[in-house]
């Protein structure tokens, strides 16, 4: 007998179930499928931002070689309705909290009235190669009438400005406010006051797979398989069911091997849709792989936020109130609704204690790809105002920002704390756990102590050597629901099979999934069949974004093991002729407590318990071993963070460096030491890219001026410092593991980490830098401007 | 970002190439390394009529030492210059230079013939060919000549050579035993595409500049070199005073692009800092 460890395989660092066939080259991507009879598509896209389409005439395309089937967006109106069901839908009990006013555009499968945005999707080719379906793409005459371009959100509000859904008579798709306390008169008593406007710029997920969908029709069975790579199969399933009149039972959602999504790929796109259609209508299946400039201006964007923030504040630091007016520059579209501007409104606060907030948010549309989460969603924004405040009253009052920081964190005494705001499923705002001061004083420790640093910073100073350290603390709630979904079933063989709705693009669920469940049913993770991204392992599911799955599906198990594991004790129990209360798992079998040997095999109880002459099961008892569970969480459980980066300025390049990059995060239990700090990495590598390189720029006519990664700066291995990592483990009181989601943290605090990393550096110059990206001219044309 | 259809040859000798480029001109485009021009046909910014594939013709891959000279086939991988023995003794300054371009994958696809012939505003390549005053053979339908590094490149991504000739050879006069060089090179990350690069080769005669090369890249349309910035430093020592004279010299010099990525601006002012930065590091 192999050894099973009792104390289980949560919290180790056991390798990925996923490694073996990605990297031996067995993986399969969408664009890896091949199906017999498979056309391939291409999309014809505008090349201006805003303009009405007059026609679009696709004769010359339908006759170039290999050309199999065309159609424009006029026609496709006619016989599809726009994607029904973009956004999210707003929770009752939120609607009934937060005031609230919400245009929901909806965006049509292929645009028919108006192009919306450079990128937006008129027409689409059906070829026999992708080879020709973009050449008969290039035939395609479409005549547009221009019309002028949005391209500033506090622009595109004036009355003046063009208007992109006419049938609103505004841009403004948005606004909501969220207010404790009395904001207005604390802030005109206040004894100091700060007033500055931040720009979080506009970058993106990036994922190193592109979007991509196969769809296939069989007509014996009128059954549509749709493969995507996509986070959120269920929805697409829910989608498809309206877009193409069928039953969902008719329809399989199937997200392969994914290359990366990070919140681009967490909604359904009118490309998921279409090609469905299409492959229905021409009687064989289709496939669209988006190629890496089509995803710069269709796959949507992230960030983008313009907060006009008043801070009022004590002579001692202490921060009494806080304002914000923040605009989202949300582009043509809103996949995600109110999702990205209430994660900002309501991860302000974070980690501190003040009485005074208010709030409001304005949601503006723009001839721009549309604005959706991308990791962090809305948060990093949030943490941008804050933390950069947090800094400027240091400044003010000639006290270190930690000082300042310290001083305004919630103590640990005072956890669980109520945040007296509710968070977007409606709940009141409980940070559930956690020790907010210690992380920073840990991030302290871990770049070798704040004092050791300001004397080797005035030193180097002295020496005309820049040098700075930025900090950037946070919390996050995660975790969020509605609700995930899980089917556990004993198979014959005694393995575990689990089913779930989370939906994976690289996290390694397979592995952290069959840990916890090998420690739930005291098996061996190898014991464990993992089915996730199908909408055939289970018809209701949700997905994976928000950093929710580890949180929901971990419980979603639980909820469906607990009463399975009683049905398996109640069959072993009428097998060994004992009490069910005298039993527990052992080694993937059923035993009496403290009685060593004469177990019973989860096998056997499998079989007893199938239906039929052979079974073993006790009188009236349902045949089978198999449950399915609904979880919903009460609500979202609270992860943190302190990051801290030691930077140094190149005062004649502009370039900054990062020498040390320290982050201190809890997120609870962890199952996977080795995914969590994978996790913590990514997402820290995608946070200072959007701090230092990534930008999705536009000029003023709308015009993109990304179209590749010549123009797109990723960081690579090279440009990243080594990050230092601490972990902090305060379980969540709010599920049965007191797990908290990881997923998107470590993205949220390096923009505004290495903004007032630069800041420190060059504090001799009181530069303040409150835009993102920081990039290198303008760090020199600050200390030009400083310096005349 | 697919192709547009095109025809494809791949001849074994020079004279099929010049043939090829003959018959079909301006309609046809020269494969060496791939690093530029494939990307470019995936966008569909370029349409060749044909392609014709310069890597099956062994003839032209190949560091020879030449007397003074150090001679490099025009399909010589940069990868192989960079680990030429050759090169290392003779041509330091070119080693040092070839390491900032690209990465390994495109240094070890992307050719020395190859980067040349593009010219790019921001390759390095063109830029030390300047630099050391080098030259490369063109062979067409009359034959060979050579065109003088100077005379070579016309503006971004246009040199002087003819539509039906082919680059054949770039020849690097050896740096003199004791020469100081430097290149410094300022991009966003590394490997991009140099947003300013500087090269700076000098001779010293008893503590006084007897000869000063400096060229830069990325800065303008094309890479050039600055003479005037060269003429500050001739005959006077290498010191903290005639290094900023330089450096300045070199700033007012350069037509300066202004684009996405920098200003004319910024540009200038990283001509100076790092024309001030190599000068600083050759001399020291």
């Amino acid at each position: 007998m192999s050894e099973v460890k009792n104390d289980g395989f949560v919290g180790r660092s056991i390798p990925r179930k996923e490694d073996q066939r990605l990297l031996t080259g067995k993986g399969q991507f969408v664009a890896d499928l091949k199906l017999p009879g498979m056309l391939h598509a291409a999309f014809v896209r505008s090349q201006v931002a805003h303009a009405r389409i007059k026609s679009i005439d696709l004769s010359r395309a339908l006759k170039a070689p290999g050309v199999v089937y065309a159609i424009a967006g006029p026609e496709l109106a006619q016989m599809l309705p726009p994607v029904p069901d973009t956004q999210l839908s707003l929770p009752r009990k939120w609607t009934t909290r937060v005031q609230h006013k919400f245009q929901n555009p909806q965006q049509p499968l292929l645009s028919h009235d108006k192009v919306r945005h450079v990128g937006e999707a008129v027409a689409v080719i059906l070829a026999e190669t992708r080879y020709q379906a973009e050449d008969a793409a290039e035939l395609v005459e479409v005549d547009l009438e221009p019309l002028p371009a949005v391209v500033d959100p506090i622009a595109g509000l004036t009355p003046e400005s063009a208007v992109l859904h006419e049938q609103y008579g505004t841009n403004l798709i948005g606004d909501f406010v969220v207010e404790k306390g009395d904001v207005k008169k604390a802030l005109a008593a206040a004894p100091r006051r700060i007033k500055r406007r931040f720009h979080h710029h506009r970058y993106a997920g990036i994922p190193m797979e592109c979007r991509g969908v196969v769809g296939s029709h069989d007509p014996r069975t009128d059954t549509m398989t749709i493969w995507s790579a996509c986070q959120v199969v269920h929805w697409l399933k829910r989608e498809a069911s309206t877009v193409l009149n069928m039953p969902e039972a008719r329809i399989r959602c199937v997200a392969l091997d994914v290359g990366g999504g990070f919140g681009t790929k967490g909604h359904v796109y009118p490309e998921d849709l279409v090609i469905p259609f299409l492959a229905r209508a021409v009687g064989r299946p289709v496939k669209w792989i988006e190629d890496r400039f089509e995803h710069f201006i269709s796959a949507c964007h992230s960030r983008d936020q313009i907060h006009d923030v008043e801070a009022g504040f004590d002579d001692d630091g202490r921060l009494i109130a806080f304002s914000d007016n923040f605009y989202v520059d949300c582009g043509a579209w809103n996949p995600i609704g109110s999702g990205i501007a209430y994660n900002t409104a309501v991860h302000l606060p974070g980690p501190y204690k003040f009485d005074h907030f208010f709030v409001r948010s304005r949601i503006v549309s723009t001839n721009k790809v549309a604005n959706a989460p991308y990791r962090g969603a809305g948060r990093p924004e949030a943490t941008f105002a804050m933390e950069r405040i947090m800094d400027m009253i240091a400044a003010e009052l000639g006290l270190d920002p930690a000082e300042v920081r310290l001083r305004n964190m919630i103590p640990a005494a005072e956890m669980p704390y109520h945040l007296g705001i509710p968070y977007r499923d409606g709940e009141m705002i409980v940070y559930d756990s956690g020790d907010y001061p210690e992380s920073l004083r840990l991030a302290l420790e871990a770049i070798g102590g704040l004092d050791a640093f300001r004397k080797k910073q005035r030193a180097a100073r002295a020496k005309g050597r820049y040098l700075g350290l930025g900090l950037g603390c946070y919390t996050e709630g995660t975790g969020v629901g509605p609700f995930e979904s899980a089917t556990v079933r004993i198979d014959p063989t005694g393995k575990i099979y689990v089913a779930g709705g989370s939906c994976p693009q690289g996290q390694g669920m397979e592995t952290i999934f069959s840990q916890i469940v090998a420690d739930v049913w005291k098996v061996e993770p190898k014991d464990v069949v993992m089915s996730l991204a199908d909408t055939s392992g289970v018809a209701m599911g949700f997905g994976t974004i928000a950093s929710r799955s580890t949180v929901t599906l971990s419980g979603a198990i639980h909820q469906a093991s607990e009463p399975l594991r009683q049905k398996v004790f109640s069959i072993a129990a009428n097998m060994l002729e004992c009490s069910a209360g005298d039993l527990e798992l052992r080694n993937g079998a059923v035993g009496v407590v403290g009685v060593p040997g004469n177990e019973v095999t989860l096998s056997t109880i499998a079989k007893a318990a199938r239906p039929g002459w052979d079974s073993a099961r006790p009188q009236g008892m349902a045949a089978g071993l198999e449950e399915t569970a609904y979880y919903e969480p009460p609500t979202v459980t609270w992860a943190y963070a302190a990051h801290a980066a030691l930077v140094e300025v190149d005062p004649d390049l502009g370039r900054v460096s990062i020498d040390k990059y320290v982050i201190v995060h809890d997120c609870g239990t962890v199952i996977n030491p080795m995914l969590v700090d994978g996790q913590i990495h990514g997402g820290a590598v995608q946070g200072l890219g959007g701090a230092l390189l990534e930008e999705m720029s536009y000029d003023a006519d709308g015009q993109i001026l990304v179209g590749s990664f010549m123009d797109y700066l990723v960081p690579g291995a090279s440009d990243m410092p080594h990050l230092d990592l601490v972990h902090m483990h305060h379980p969540s009181p709010l599920n049965p593991f007191g797990v908290k989601g990881v997923g998107e943290g470590s993205a949220i605090a390096p923009p505004v980490a290495i903004a007032n990393a630069v800041c420190d550096a060059l504090s001799h110059l009181k530069l303040e830098f409150n835009e993102t990206p920081i990039k290198p001219e303008k760090v020199v044309r600050a200390i030009w401007n400083a310096r005349r | 970002m697919k192709p547009a259809a095109f025809d494809y040859q791949a001849p074994t000798t020079v004279e099929e190439v010049v043939a090829l480029l003959g018959r079909h001109g301006g309609e046809a485009r020269l494969l060496a390394g791939g690093q530029t021009l494939v990307p470019m046909m995936n966008f569909r910014l370029a349409t060749p009529a044909i392609v014709v594939d310069l890597n099956r013709i062994p003839e032209l891959a190949y560091i020879k030492n030449d007397n003074d000279v150090v001679r490099i086939g025009a399909m010589t991988r940069q990868r192989a210059v960079e680990f030429s023995d050759i090169v290392a003794r003779d041509l330091p300054v070119l080693q040092a230079a070839i390491r900032m371009v690209g990465h390994l994958p495109t240094r070890s696809r992307g050719t020395i013939g190859g980067s040349i012939a593009n010219a790019d505003a921001a390759a390095e390549i063109p830029m030390v060919l300047q630099a050391l005053g080098g030259e490369v053979s063109v062979r067409g339908p009359s034959g060979e000549r050579r065109i003088a590094a100077a005379d070579l490149i016309e503006d971004a991504m246009i040199t002087s050579l003819a539509e039906d000739e082919v680059l054949t050879e770039v020849r690097f006069p050896k740096m003199a035993p004791g020469a100081r060089f430097a290149v410094e090179e300022f991009s966003r990350r590394h490997g991009d595409f140099a947003i300013a690069a500087v090269t700076v080769v000098l001779e010293m005669d008893k503590g006084v500049c007897a000869s000063a090369r400096i060229a830069a890249a990325g800065v303008s349309a094309c890479s050039r070199r600055i003479a005037a910035a060269e003429d500050v430093l001739r005959g006077r020592a290498v010191d903290p005073d005639s290094i900023a004279a330089a450096a300045a010299a070199a700033a007012d010099a350069i037509e300066p692009l202004d684009d996405r990525n920098a200003s004319a601006d910024y540009r200038r002012h990283l001509t100076r800092i790092l024309t001030g930065r190599a000068l600083q590091r050759a001399a020291a």
